[in-house]
């Protein structure tokens, strides 16, 4: 699976990108993650708020750090 | 809403003069219940209030608030993207991407200035605190002004084409807005194609309360700094600084102290939240209602790192008229409150 966290790098980005190996780890999947911090990639997403999580090229989450319960969820789909 | 706040004052009361036995009359203790009950009673609110408006605001989102704006008459957007600005929460780490993402979707760069000038200086927050601390009179000054900054912000960056001095990044995004145009243009749809309309689900109260209790956790976690900070910053005033001094140097006879204080402003920056107790404080020591208002906004309104995260998408010239643009209208502001106040009988 192919996860990418976009955000430039604020604190909440962190938060997302720690939060979502701990649940990607967890749940035992097999993934890659990326941290997308270019301004045009981000873009190219069209997402308006950050951070966002992106699960397979598809922007799932955006704007905020979503809690561990949704995003096992998001990530066992 | 006076007398169950009054618990704080009390609170304060038994800490500084009943535990540590402090003489009610000296700076420090002066200072010190100052802090103690504003912190008590900040943090306090801010918990409750942020929480509430959580629940309402669980089923909002930024793609929701870019459609809307999109193909909005001009001068209705200017006032709509402030009010947007107003009622959502917002955290300048996002400036950008919004900026990009607006732009793209051929909103104005107008539109989208209106918007992020009014985001920090009007929040829920900051306007449930002013009404409580403050009162409403003060409180509804500083949203119309806070709106007028953005919607008047706005129309300027407009009315000089500031598409004309974007950074490349910038430009990127004006190219995909075209782009965009032409592809709404071949399939022949009004609102493009390439948008999938958001569809509106009902969100579950279970929902709703996680999404506020989260929202407290984050929103907390980032302010409490701030708020800790303005109400120190506040309650030195408080205590150690004279009246007297107050009234000859920052009285509303010095035309200059206005815009000082939002030269002095411009680059601090604090949350909304943090810079209430200084203002408070700057007020109940007799600074003029408009110099107040005018520090708030400056400070609240616009940050050094701001401008940095600005820089990206453009160029110094009109990072430095935007400077100029924000000096220009706090500072009036401050001179229109400091000679309007006493005929409008506005005071705390």
């Amino acid at each position: 699976m192919k996860i990418k966290i976009l955000g430039t790098g604020c604190a909440k980005c962190a938060n997302l990108t720690r939060l979502t190996q701990e649940v990607a780890d967890k749940l035992a999947l097999d993934y890659t993650l990326e941290k997308v911090t270019d301004l045009e990639k981000i873009m190219e997403y069209s997402v308006m708020s950050t951070p966002a999580l992106v699960i397979a090229e598809e922007v799932v989450h955006s704007g905020s750090v979503p809690s561990a319960s949704v995003l096992t969820e998001y990530l066992s789909r | 809403m006076n007398t169950i706040l009054g618990i704080f004052t009390l609170l304060a009361d038994k800490i500084v003069y009943g535990v540590l036995g402090l003489n009610s009359k000296s700076r420090l203790a002066e200072s010190l219940h100052f802090f103690i009950e504003d912190v008590t009673k900040i943090l306090v609110l801010v918990v409750i209030l942020i929480y509430l408006i959580g629940l309402l605001r669980a089923s909002m989102n930024m793609e929701r608030i870019r459609d809307y704006l999109k193909g909005q008459h001009k001068f209705v957007g200017y006032l709509l993207a402030a009010i947007f600005g107003a009622v959502t929460p917002f955290c300048s780490c996002s400036s950008i991407p919004l900026f990009l993402a607006f732009t793209s979707a051929r909103i104005p760069i107008g539109i989208t200035m209106s918007f992020l000038i009014t985001s920090p200086i009007i929040n829920e927050v900051a306007v449930l605190l002013l009404g409580t601390l403050l009162g409403w009179k003060f409180t509804l000054a500083y949203i119309i002004i806070g709106l007028l900054a953005g919607i008047i912000g706005g129309y300027f960056f407009d009315l000089i084409k500031a598409e004309r001095y974007l950074t490349p990044l910038g430009n990127k995004s004006l190219t995909m807005a075209e782009r965009n145009a032409a592809q709404e243009a071949d399939c022949g749809c009004k609102d493009g194609c390439t948008v999938q309309p958001q569809k509106t689900k009902a969100v579950s109260w279970r929902k709703r309360h996680e999404f506020a209790k989260s929202e407290v956790r984050e929103i907390v976690g980032r302010i409490w700094k701030y708020v800790i900070l303005g109400i120190a910053v506040g309650a030195i005033f408080h205590g150690f600084v004279p009246a007297a001094w107050v009234q000859t140097h920052l009285g509303a006879n010095n035309w200059w102290s206005v815009p000082l204080a939002s030269i002095i402003g411009i680059p601090l920056y604090s949350n909304a939240t943090g810079v209430i107790p200084i203002a408070e404080s700057m007020l109940l020591k007799g600074v003029p209602i408009g110099t107040t208002l005018c520090f708030m906004m400056s400070v609240v309104g616009t940050s050094f790192p701001e401008f940095i995260l600005l820089k990206q998408v453009m160029r110094p010239r009109l990072l430095l008229i935007f400077f100029l643009l924000l000096l220009t209208i706090f500072t009036l502001v401050g001179w229109i409150f400091n000679f309007s106040a006493p005929l409008l009988s506005i005071n705390i």
